[in-house]
């Protein structure tokens, strides 16, 4: 039992690191993306847009298999941790696009306008007004978000990468079939995304009262 | 030129693939949704035990990712002397994702119903189940559909995960003419293609449906 464990333990670190680098990734590409899809310019709307639907509409473990049998075995070489994390990155990006978005459409449309009469640039309103208001609505949004991507993570098993999951199937094969390494993983998935649940509650509560209406 | 042959080629194999997602999408949802209301009854349900245990389910179900519950039906229940094959193992795993996903989607449904309603039904003398076959379930379920059917875009790109499980699902046929050929980039994109021209358009009906239920309780 605790041999099963520490066995399946061993994936820990492959699990954190592909959910929180696909995390970043997908942060951090989400803002030019959510800023393309607020543009006055048609055809970058229209490109945010496309991204979005495409990587929100097809199924991530076919954006790995494409990322790491697809790409990387061609010009470029990528190790499975590398494809998992940038596919699961890219994917990423087009959710939290939506997240942010929902959080400029959360906030009164009257804040843009105030600003506009005070004579605040474009990018003005958006650095002093609007962004800092945006980040407070997200986060629990994003919080849920991460939740959803660390079970997400487990289709980098598929590629070979040697998270939670694989060590599981792993002993369970070795075992010739068994509910218990599943159940731990199981447990272990929930047990790891407890705190994210209970730090999206805490800042929920805490950000609601640091947004103006 | 060379890329859009292949495709025609590739095309009636991936078909058949797709039609197997599209199956156990449909037999997911067949055999999870009357699960999910099932346990979104339980979960608001006068017995303490029950109500206890259906919220375990779903926290547990929801909280589990949904390759793991897949693998632990596939590799455990044979070891338990349930012998199944793979497809059935894939229905199973996919309709207990899907029963704990749609409990909470009813859940909010059924608690969206004006309570005066229901007080209405207990002064005319309805009996609890009346009321909740009468009243409450089918304004709650009208009230989820929307956020259902977002779902079932949802329990769709899940079926690519049976590929682990070798059910000859799409992304398993694809990747297969994809070791054939060596040409892996081409097929997946053609899989790809496949998988958005179900989710997209259904998208589309997501949203059309959530306009007009919305107009609906407006």
């Amino acid at each position: 039992m605790i041999d099963l464990l520490l066995s399946i333990l061993r994936g820990l670190p492959a699990t954190f690191g592909v959910t929180v680098s696909a995390f970043l990734i997908g942060a951090i590409l989400a803002v030019p993306l959510v800023l393309m899809r607020r543009s006055r310019s048609i055809l970058l709307r229209l490109v945010a847009r496309i991204y979005v639907d495409i990587l929100r509409g097809i199924p991530p473990i076919v954006w790995l298999f494409i990322i790491f049998f697809g790409i990387g075995n061609g010009f470029v070489t990528l190790s499975a941790f590398q494809a998992a994390t940038l596919g699961l990155g890219l994917v990423s990006a087009a959710y939290l696009c939506e997240i942010y978005r929902g959080g400029f459409l959360a906030l009164s449309k009257s804040q843009e306008e105030a600003s506009i009469a005070l004579g605040f640039t474009r990018l003005d309103t958006l650095r002093f007004v609007l962004a800092p208001q945006v980040v407070r609505v997200s986060i629990p949004g994003m919080a849920t978000f991460l939740v959803s991507l660390l079970k997400d993570t487990t289709v980098a098993s598929a590629i070979g990468v040697r998270d939670i999951m694989l060590y599981a199937s792993q002993e369970a094969q070795a075992a010739g079939g068994g509910f218990m390494p599943f159940i731990m993983a199981a447990l272990l998935y929930i047990l790891l995304s407890i705190p994210v649940a209970y730090f999206s509650r805490r800042m929920d509560a805490l950000m609601r009262r640091r947004v103006s209406k | 030129m060379e890329l859009l042959s292949n495709w025609i080629d590739w095309t009636p194999q991936l078909w058949k693939g797709l039609k197997v997602s599209l199956q156990l999408t449909s037999l997911a949802l067949l055999f999870g949704l009357p699960l999910g209301l099932i346990l979104a009854l339980a979960s608001s349900a006068k017995l303490r035990l029950l109500r206890y245990l259906s919220i375990a389910m779903v926290e547990i179900g929801r909280g589990a990712p949904a390759l793991v519950v897949l693998q632990m039906v596939y590799y455990g229940l044979p070891s338990a002397g349930i012998s199944v094959g793979a497809f059935t193992s894939g229905v199973i795993a996919l309709a207990l994702t899907t029963g704990a996903y749609t409990s909470e989607i009813l859940r909010a449904g059924l608690n969206a119903v004006p309570h005066r309603e229901v007080e209405a039904g207990q002064a005319l003398g309805m009996t609890h189940a009346d009321i909740l076959r009468y009243v409450v379930i089918p304004q709650g379920v009208l009230y989820a559909v929307p956020a259902l059917m977002g779902f079932a875009i949802l329990i769709f790109q899940l079926t690519s995960l049976t590929f682990t499980i070798a059910i000859p699902e799409l992304l398993a046929r694809s990747y297969r003419v994809g070791a054939a050929t060596y040409l892996y980039l081409d097929v997946l994109a053609l899989a790809g293609l496949m998988y958005l021209a179900v989710t997209l358009p259904f998208g589309w009906l997501v949203a059309f449906a959530e306009r007009r239920l919305s107009l609906h309780l407006k």
